[in-house]
């Protein structure tokens, strides 16, 4: 991309943060209309899944890796967070054991 | 801010927020250091020069939306993508300030940094709705906003400045990406009653990205969520509903 255009992309995604926080602010001082406080509640837990097939597009994150460093590290995330339910842990604790076995796979 | 009959006491008034909202958001520090650093560090991975995360982080202000745009701009122009993008993943936003319209009605000239600050971890402080005692309501909010937003751009530049001189191997920081999205899925998944929209997502994604590709399989999979959510609307308002 050239900077331009990737000014542009950092540019929609500020743009389009920032609608999603005046909305309600400008549009529904008085009355919510339902179908848009019921995707407020619905979309998030789908969107959460298709940004960890995301985030998998590619197969396996590095060149040498089958996948299996992938797998392994995360269920241990996936465990970690259902264990002991803090985010900042679970991502800390996800990514160093990704990161260990990296290096002893490949 | 208030009338200018006391300014010693506005001054007070304005400290003792800012130590009360100092106090409350001190526990965003320790994971925003964590995130924001890695932020920084995935970034450089990438190929990026430290400004770019750092405008980033001031700019977008949405972490896990950063982290997206931070694999996207490694990829092609596709501005569709990362506009609806960036709808969707910060849709909930929408909720914090219907949440929050009533009590930044009476801000003045602090509401418009307010609204552009009400990021997750500032609605998790303030949507509680609870006011340390003696402290002023609005300067509470402009603080909790303030240092939120602080602890997530200077851990981004710490990150970011600190990549190159690393006194160890970044190999494979690159899970740090799938591994906020899975916290933040399995985190979700324990606290709805149903799991018919996660596996929604899930599932609608994967068979878009086995048909589409995966230079392509974004915006159709979005598109798909979003007609599935409505085409299921009674069955899944009714039981999210009932889950409140």
């Amino acid at each position: 991309m050239t900077p331009v255009q990737t000014a542009v992309m950092i540019g929609l995604a500020a743009l389009a943060t920032q609608l999603t926080r005046w909305t309600p602010f400008l549009l529904f001082r008085r009355r919510t209309p339902k179908v848009i406080s019921y995707l407020g509640m619905v979309l998030p837990a789908a969107i959460w899944g298709m940004l960890v097939v995301y985030c998998f597009r590619h197969g396996p994150l590095i060149a040498e890796s089958n996948g299996l460093a992938e797998a392994l590290a995360a269920a241990v995330t996936a465990a970690l967070q259902a264990w002991r339910r803090n985010m900042a842990l679970t991502i800390a604790g996800g990514t160093l054991c990704y990161m260990m076995l990296v290096r002893i796979f490949y | 801010m208030s009338g200018s009959s006391s300014r010693q006491e506005g001054a007070g008034t304005v400290a003792f927020a800012a130590k009360a909202a100092f106090r409350t958001s001190l526990p965003i520090l320790v994971g925003f250091g964590f995130c924001g650093f890695s932020y920084g560090v995935y970034m450089r991975s990438l190929g990026f020069e430290p400004f770019f995360p750092i405008i980033m982080a001031m700019a977008i202000f949405a972490g896990s939306l950063e982290f997206i745009m931070a694999s996207m701009l490694a990829g092609p122009f596709a501005p569709l993508t990362v506009f609806v993008m960036s709808l969707v993943v910060n849709a909930r936003h929408l909720f914090y300030g219907i949440a929050m319209l009533d009590r930044y009605r009476d801000t003045g000239a602090l509401k418009p940094y307010l609204i552009y600050g009400l990021i997750d971890e500032t609605f998790s402080i303030l949507g509680m709705g609870h006011i340390p005692e003696g402290a002023d309501r609005r300067w509470y909010y402009f603080f909790v906003t303030l240092f939120n937003e602080s602890y997530w751009v200077l851990s981004t530049a710490v990150g970011a400045f600190c990549a190159g001189n690393l006194p160890f191997d970044t190999r494979g920081i690159e899970f740090v990406l799938p591994a906020l999205f899975i916290a933040i899925f399995v985190d979700s998944w324990q606290k709805e009653k149903q799991h018919a929209g996660s596996l929604l997502g899930l599932v609608v994604t994967l068979l878009c990205l086995i048909a589409a590709g995966a230079e392509y399989f974004l915006l159709p999979s979005m598109a798909l969520i979003v007609f599935f959510l409505l085409l299921f609307r009674r069955k899944l308002s009714s039981a999210a509903g009932g889950a409140q």
